[in-house]
């Protein structure tokens, strides 16, 4: 785009346009911001914007930072809870026959531990960076959809209590976190147990469809003016690649969890081979959401990589397009790969090999994505903050599950080490080095912005060494008891194996580990009372998140920014130019087109209200019930449908009725 | 923080050098088909390890820049780029390089492994339970077919055939010496070809979870000359040893009152149970429950008088038995070589 088009665009603010078709009769019109004084449009911004006071205000909120801060603190605390089960695994396993922890109990650990780390913490936290970061990096002033943003929180919380709720009356899932039929099915999963984990799923992934939808629809209609596809920064690409590739996964295992209960509620034998249904169908709908998923959480981390990168290496990211296209292409092939996870199956031999090509195939635009933050940083010494040293903690790590994922993708290779500690090693290298890293350095990145405070960089660093070490520690010694033939999910092991002493090593690191979480926690909280003030932009980085204040007020911007660059901050060193032309009164949008973010329309955004909270109240209840009897089903209805007209009533505004 | 870490790292060598010469360990392998996969192993093993040194040292070269740090953003030289990005697609190219290269190794590996069993003459079918192994040897003349559990006796230097299946949920056979594993599958039936070198005890394990004792559910494989073998076969289809004395006596007449006759089979006698392991021979295995005790007159006791403390979840019952009616079937069972 040239700079004349953007001239033009800044001469020719939204309000115009939207009259000149008419659409607003200006006698209705409230005031605008347009020539308003800076004082006054704060004053009337924050009476528009904000969440109402009080209790019943704070839960009828829908200010996408407000929900993305509940996102980010309940989910910290259920990696905290995962953290805690996987320490009590690690000293049942520090010795051969050790009795401390029954298999009953350690099932059920190991069950909530990955339910609750891939379920409650990290598809949740990415997405909840999302939540935060997205409408501020386009340069709205909320998210789209934004009541169905605060009824995901709702819902997410809901299954997050009923999983461990049940975990604490001993009633939670022992199957594994992917549950596989027939162990979880009627016949030989007796209780609760399977339905609390088939259950869950559908609480989680409604949740995150929503706030994919929304994400969606923020990044494609919501964008600041002038923010073209190739202005978009790789974080907000990251997402919106992410949403679709959660679009089109989640579906498969809710249908996967619902046949579940449905063969343990109504009898339906879906997966009954003894009545012509299926067990492994159930291995192929589970992986076809469970692929997708490892990068659902891994391509928001690479996004987080792609915006800590500049901000240290001091220049926009190499190869912009280069690493654009590579998400696209692992959004893709992501839904290609699904076998590996069954090469032990006993699937035909040339199909399998089939999966070996696409699975060794993903790792090209990877590979690309890697060379090309590389190679960003080979202009001079970066600046090195915590931030950054946990991009080198990222790359240290994630390559080493990287091509330890290559050797899984081949067939004969993966019989040897699959389901052994082996594979335990890859996916923790993969997703801790992959998407907890970039997570942690995020956390150090972007602190300042949520709280308007920096974090403290001694600790930082100490929490940065002791992380690295701690976790290799506790995980690279499991290649090689998965190679010396320990499988995982065993409660114990007998001593004549030898695999004792790598164990309390590993175990040893497992410690170290966590207590680098204990670090971090101590200057999370530290740093949130007593930090250095940040200031709106600490790292002089160059994206539309820093243009605001830290915190970011409820309306987020002022005035809409009007963008010119993918790093429109160090591209408009004096000033940002502005779009004019919203009304203060109202809770009032651009929305933009797709591919040139031209302004298009005003739009309003709704406003707080408590429906959703009722909704998600009724349709947790109705999960939760579901669990006992299908006539939840019918009763839950009720409920529903009665929170849901009310969340849809009809406000009579004359917006609406033009 | 470095001394730590090579610290930490020696002291994985150590541990590492230690355990390699395991009974269950992939990396020490004793048939074709493992000793074919121990050498993928180490060439993945070799190839990532360089891709992963060199991906490093790329990331180190800016940190050892003595330059300062630039606070200012970087002024773009077109130049500078262009020539970074001939390196990343060099690097890009190589990566698809050796992919391919990777995809065509693992391909032909794959073919030599199918190869290994296309002449086997034994077939053995291997059906999964919750937590025991069912191993039943086909046999042409139906009063040559064994069944027998959990140990699998195999004639050295052969290929044998394994059938896989279960009849609950789904287990994976997995003895790493010989080779890679394969699930056994409710509704379906996988072959399994494997073939030992020597004659030795190879241990393996379930590998796919399967409830409460899925990490007590061993197997072993004991491979022996064809010689000793077919006597083992010979000895194995002889119907129990009756008993030796007084007190086995008792123990037999217990052992066919009490529940233990509802599911386990003793050939020769009117115990015909087949939903848990076969006894007739069973002091002639080397282990009890899957692996999980050796067999001895005391951990036979040990294992009738308190399965759920043993094995904790296990589906043999507690039975109530007084310590004289233990000791009696004990000294049965014990007689059952």
């Amino acid at each position: 785009m040239s700079s004349a088009d953007l001239t033009s665009e800044r001469d020719l603010p939204p309000e115009r346009e939207a009259s000149a078709k008419g659409d607003v009769a200006p006698e209705r019109d409230g005031p605008r911001d347009t020539g308003m004084d800076d004082a006054s449009l704060h004053r009337w911004l924050t009476r528009t914007w904000r969440t109402p006071p009080g209790i019943i205000g704070a839960l009828s909120s829908v200010d996408h930072k407000v929900i993305a801060r509940r996102y980010l603190v309940t989910a910290f605390l259920f990696l905290c809870l995962g953290g805690l089960n996987a320490v009590a695994m690690r000293i049942q396993l520090s010795g051969p026959q050790r009795g401390l922890i029954g298999p009953d109990l350690y099932n059920q650990l190991f069950t909530m531990h990955g339910v609750t780390m891939m379920f409650l913490f990290a598809v949740p936290i990415v997405q909840a960076t999302g939540i935060y970061l997205v409408p501020l990096m386009v340069g709205t002033r909320n998210i789209a959809f934004p009541r169905l943003n605060a009824f995901s929180y709702w819902v997410y919380v809901s299954g997050g209590l009923f999983a461990w709720v049940s975990f604490a009356l001993s009633m939670a899932p022992d199957v594994g976190w992917f549950a596989y039929v027939p162990l979880s099915g009627p016949e030989y999963g007796p209780g609760k147990r399977a339905d609390v984990w088939a259950q869950m799923i559908t609480y989680t992934e409604v949740s995150s469809l929503a706030v994919a939808v929304a994400t969606i629809v923020t990044v494609f209609k919501q964008r600041a003016p002038g923010m073209s596809l190739d202005k978009i920064p790789l974080y907000v690409w990251s997402l919106l690649v992410t949403s679709f590739v959660v679009v089109f996964a989640m579906p498969a295992v809710m249908i996967t969890s619902t046949f579940l209960i449905l063969d343990r509620l109504v009898g339906t034998h879906i997966f009954n081979p003894a009545e012509g249904g299926d067990a492994l169908l159930f291995q192929h709908l589970f992986w076809f959401f469970g692929h997708p998923e490892v990068y659902i959480i891994f391509l928001p981390a690479t996004g987080m990589v792609s915006a800590i990168i500049p901000a240290f290496a001091r220049r926009p990211v190499f190869g912009h397009l280069g690493l654009v296209l590579s998400l696209i292409a692992v959004g893709f092939l992501s839904f290609g790969l699904w076998v590996h996870h069954m090469f032990a199956t006993g699937l035909p031999k040339l199909g399998a090999s089939f999966f070996t090509a696409s699975s060794m195939m993903i790792a090209i635009p990877n590979g690309v994505q890697i060379f090309c933050w590389l190679a960003t940083l080979w202009d001079g010494r970066p600046v090195i903050r915590t931030p950054l040293l946990f991009v080198f903690g990222f790359f240290f790590i994630f390559v080493i599950g990287g091509l330890t994922g290559v050797m899984l993708a081949s067939v004969p290779l993966d019989l040897q080490v699959h389901d052994t500690y082996f594979v335990v090693a890859h996916f923790h290298y993969v997703l801790i080095g992959g998407a907890v890293f970039p997570l942690l350095g995020a956390a150090y990145f972007w602190f300042p912005k949520i709280t308007g405070r920096m974090m403290s960089e001694r600790l930082g660093r100490w929490h940065f060494w002791l992380a690295l070490i701690g976790f290799n520690a506790a995980f690279f010694p499991m290649h090689i008891v998965g190679l010396w033939g320990m499988p995982r999910r065993v409660y114990t092991y007998p001593a004549e194996l030898g695999w004792g002493n790598i164990n309390l090593f590993i175990s040893a690191g497992a410690v170290l580990f966590f207590l680098s979480f204990v670090l971090f926690a101590f200057n999370l909280v530290h740093s949130a009372l007593k930090g250095a003030p940040a200031g709106d932009n600490p790292w002089d980085a160059g994206t539309l998140e820093w243009a605001t204040s830290s915190p970011p007020p409820s309306y987020n911007f002022a005035r809409i920014p009007v963008v010119t660059n993918v790093e429109p901050l160090w591209a408009e060193r004096e000033a940002l130019p502005v779009a004019t032309g919203l009304r203060v009164d109202a809770r009032e949008l651009i929305i933009s087109t797709v591919a040139e973010a031209h302004p298009d329309i005003r739009e309003k955004s709704a406003t707080p209200s408590i429906w959703p909270l009722l909704a998600a109240i009724s349709v947790g209840g109705t999960f939760l019930y579901s669990i006992f009897t299908p006539w939840a089903i019918v009763w839950g209805a009720a409920p529903i449908a009665v929170t849901l007209i009310g969340w849809f009533w009809p406000k009579g505004d004359p917006e609406d009725e033009e | 923080m470095k001394r730590l870490a090579s610290i930490a790292f020696a002291t994985a060598i150590a541990l590492f050098l230690q355990g390699c010469a395991g009974w269950q360990s992939a990396l020490d392998p004793k048939g074709p088909a493992a000793s074919e996969l121990a050498w993928l192993i180490w060439f993945f093993t070799g190839l990532c390890a360089v891709v992963w040194v060199l991906v490093m040292a790329a990331l180190a070269v800016p940190l050892m820049m003595r330059s300062r740090e630039r606070l200012e953003p970087l002024v773009l030289d077109a130049g500078a780029d262009n020539r970074k990005l001939r390196v990343v697609m060099t690097a890009v190219g190589l990566t698809a390089v050796i992919l391919v290269g990777l995809t065509l190794l693992s391909f032909f590996a794959n073919r030599t492994l199918a190869a290994i069993g296309s002449d086997a003459a034994l077939t053995i079918r291997v059906t999964g339970h919750q937590w025991w192994w069912e191993v039943r040897y086909e046999d042409a003349t139906p009063s040559r077919i064994l069944t027998t559990a959990n140990e699998i006796h195999i004639p050295a230097g052969e290929p044998v055939r394994l059938l896989l299946t279960s009849t609950d949920v789904i287990h994976s056979f997995w003895v790493p010496s010989l080779s890679g594993k394969l699930d056994l599958i409710p509704g379906r039936m996988n072959v399994l070809d494997i073939k030992a070198d020597k004659p030795g005890v190879y241990r393996g394990q379930c590998a796919e979870f399967c409830g409460a004792q899925h990490a007590n559910m061993g197997t072993f494989i004991i491979a022996e000359p064809r010689a000793k073998f077919d006597a083992w076969w010979n000895d194995q289809l002889q119907p129990a040893a009756a008993p030796s004395n007084d007190e086995a006596k008792t123990g037999e007449d217990l052992f066919l009152k009490r529940p233990c006759v509802m599911c386990h089979k003793i050939g020769g006698t009117p115990a015909g149970g087949t939903v848990a392991p076969d006894l007739t021979h069973v002091a002639s295995r080397q282990t009890l429950a899957a692996g999980t005790l050796t067999m001895s007159r005391g951990n036979l006791a040990a294992w009738i008088a308190d399965p759920q403390g043993v094995k904790p979840g296990s589906h043999m019952p507690v039975v109530d038995l007084s310590g004289d009616e233990l000791n009696a079937i004990v000294a049965y069972l014990e007689g059952l070589k």
